[in-house]
């Protein structure tokens, strides 16, 4: 995997929640056996009209922002199907970085992100961030009020900030793990090849088919 | 302190607890065993493709199965005509060869969806982990197995070292008190509770089905419930095993399943798996079950979902949702808010997908349209989800049932769950489906899904709009 360097690009705002894989991309996308060749279709059924032209009315498709690399949802976003090819094609699109909020519901604090989606983008090193409701909704907003607005995110400081006249910064919580892996841009089946002998051991004393 | 279902499972699985760099203790991540991995067409390709170029091989081919379902044309099931859908089946098989996995194709008499033939395989056991490239494989948690769907990076890895490094779920215990009122059944209690907490209330937990409801339920009703938990968020969903479980494991013809004395030494391990009385979660819920009416959804998520007896909501009247996704839900599905459910009419019929294909499910929907006929202009699919729910309707007569009453009798796949095959809706045709994703274009471009049980699908075939099947004749 590629280490996750420090990014600094466009924000781009998707005013939706509970997107799904499955509007990310769509499934007649799904049945290529490559990897690559998803970018074009990300959102295809909101993007493009019957016709094959572009939606005007999606937002991703407006002008300003063209070249983004940063997207900004709203809540649990990538619910649904397991498709890692959903995180294909955004990143395949220019994205390198998803933000999401979590949500407080009574006691709980609801995750930002579904879990595979999540999983599937950490694997990828499409980072995902997670900020409180009322930071993302600041970040609509400014994007909403200036045209061509950059962040950067720092993954070591754990920092998305938002470069406007007068810089405005949000932490965020990411696994150390996790963290750690896309820092260096370690290989997740290397790691676990390195406990052949654990995984050696434990298969002497386990039997998967409970057939003994 | 007693431990949960959940955490004996887990725990009984954990190869090695892995270094944790912040040193804080709360990384929390294990290299989890995985005792049987389930392959299909669409999210292994690449997975495969991944193996070659580092030169990996399968650690483990004899506990992988794959079969082909999401492409399969359910009409003459041998001629594929779309190019690309073709070659991902032959890709699938190219690769099961190479790397000696059993496959279950489209000649195989054992071929369906793969959530279907598992259990009938017996390849799902209490007590053991699956994983396999789809997010629906929370259904084998029915067993009191620890079942999760994964991406295909995932694939790659578990078909590499037959482990996957995994942070530790939460737990939440969902207890369904009480007994449904028949017709009442399990889709009803699975809609209900995704209503109540969101697509996302399950995020990051393991849902442990219990209660009186639970345990009375078969073990078909028992996985329509776990496969539809991770519409509420959460990876999996799993229900203690007792006799019903055992009762499903030891019947005939489950080639994978431990038989005579390994069988009944299974069954003493089985008996330790349920959740200790001091056990702990993280988080509980209760939901009395002689309470749920009949669901349907009448948005584009799971958790949009109101009784049957309800009415399309008011944009700025629904729990957790912002008014304008509402009206973006409500826009493309064409419904004006306070219009009565049992007033939405439908045009087409799904009786099918890995949440409501097996035999009790064709059995429940066949009671209905008996001596009925399907409504003029309604197209009905019935869809067994493998060849052995079809062999197994077919002796019973159920498909001249089906036939009779105007609907179509096909061939195993996963169909127009997901319109990946050629049964899909088109744009603006509005559809009482038996799946379980509703959200916008997934059975068709343009296509407008409403999830019930396959009573409720079967009502709304014959009466061309949903209905209350608790008063309708």
């Amino acid at each position: 995997m590629e280490p996750f360097k420090n990014h600094r690009g466009l924000l781009a705002t998707l005013d939706r929640a509970n997107v799904d894989t499955d509007q990310i991309i769509p499934k007649q996308f799904l049945k290529s056996i490559a990897r690559t060749g998803f970018g074009e279709h990300l959102f295809h059924d909101w993007r493009y009209l019957a016709d094959g032209r572009p939606n005007p009315d999606f937002p991703l498709n407006a002008e300003r922002f063209k070249g983004a690399s940063m997207l900004v949802a709203r809540n649990n976003f990538g619910c649904g199907s397991s498709r890692e090819h959903a995180v294909w094609a955004i990143q395949q699109a220019g994205y390198r970085a998803v933000i999401a909020p979590w949500q407080q519901r009574g006691e709980t604090k609801v995750p930002g992100f579904a879990d595979i989606f999540r999983t599937n983008s950490l694997k990828n090193a499409l980072l995902t961030v997670e900020l409180a409701e009322a930071e993302v909704e600041e970040i609509f907003q400014m994007v909403g009020r200036f045209a061509g607005l950059e962040a950067t995110v720092d993954l070591d400081h754990q920092r998305v900030t938002l470069h406007l006249p007068e810089e405005l910064s949000f932490h965020f919580e990411i696994d150390p793990a996790v963290k750690e892996r896309l820092i260096r841009g370690l290989d997740d089946i290397g790691l676990t090849l390195r406990q052949e002998d654990a995984i050696r051991a434990f298969e002497r004393g386990h039997d998967p088919q409970l057939k003994t | 302190m007693g431990q949960t279902l959940f955490e004996k499972i887990w725990n009984r699985h954990v190869v090695a607890t892995l270094p944790d760099p912040a040193g804080d203790g709360a990384g929390g991540t294990a290299l989890l065993y995985i005792d049987r991995h389930l392959v299909h067409e669409v999210t292994s390709p690449q997975a495969f493709e991944g193996l070659r170029l580092a030169g990996r091989r399968v650690r483990r081919p004899d506990l992988t199965f794959a079969t082909m379902d999401h492409n399969v044309p359910t009409d003459d099931r041998l001629v594929i005509r779309d190019p690309i859908s073709k070659t991902q089946i032959e890709a699938l098989a190219k690769n099961c060869a190479e790397f000696g996995i059993t496959l279950y194709d489209l000649t195989s008499t054992r071929q369906g969806i793969v959530h279907i033939i598992g259990p009938e395989l017996g390849l799902t056991l209490p007590g053991t982990t699956i994983v396999c490239g789809d997010s629906h494989t929370s259904t084998h948690g029915a067993f009191g197995t620890l079942a999760f769907g994964i991406g295909t990076s995932e694939v790659e890895h578990v078909l590499s070292t037959q482990c996957l490094s995994q942070k530790r779920p939460k737990t939440f215990k969902v207890e369904f008190t009480g007994h449904p009122i028949a017709p009442v059944g399990a889709k009803d209690l699975v809609l209900k509770l995704i209503g109540a907490i969101g697509t996302a209330g399950g995020s990051g937990y393991v849902f442990e089905y219990c209660g009186e409801a639970i345990r009375s339920l078969s073990m078909e009703s028992r996985m329509t419930i776990c496969n539809m938990s991770i519409e509420a968020g959460a990876r999996a969903g799993m229900v203690a095993p007792d006799e019903t479980t055992f009762r499903y494991v030891a019947a005939e013809d489950r080639p994978f399943a431990p038989t005579g004395d390994a069988f009944d030494r299974a069954v003493q391990f089985w008996k330790t798996l349920p959740s200790d009385p001091d056990a702990r979660y993280d988080r509980t819920l209760t939901i009395d079950a002689s309470t749920v009416a009949p669901q349907v959804t009448w948005g584009t998520n799971p958790g949009m979902v109101v009784d049957v007896t309800g009415r399309v909501p008011e944009p700025d009247r629904v729990p957790g949702y912002h008014r304008k996704d509402v009206e973006q839900a409500l826009a493309y599905m064409g419904l004006t808010p306070g219009t009565p459910m049992t007033e939405i009419p439908i045009d087409t019929v799904f009786i099918g997908s890995c949440t409501n294909s097996r035999i009790e499910d064709l059995r429940a929907a066949a009671s209905l349209f008996k001596g009925r006929k399907v409504a003029p202009r309604v197209r009905v699919l019935v869809v067994p989800g493998s060849q052995q729910v079809r062999r197994q309707a077919e002796r019973e007569g159920l498909h001249e049932i089906f036939t009779a009453a105007g609907c179509e009798w096909r061939q195993s796949g996963c169909s127009m769950c997901l319109g990946m095959n050629p049964d899909q809706l088109k744009p603006g045709q509005r559809c009482a489906s038996t799946s379980n994703r509703n959200f916008e274009g997934r059975q068709g471009k343009g296509g407008r899904t409403h999830l019930v049980s396959p009573e409720m699908a079967a009502a709304a075939a014959i009466a061309g709009r949903f209905v209350d099947i608790r008063t309708w004749k």
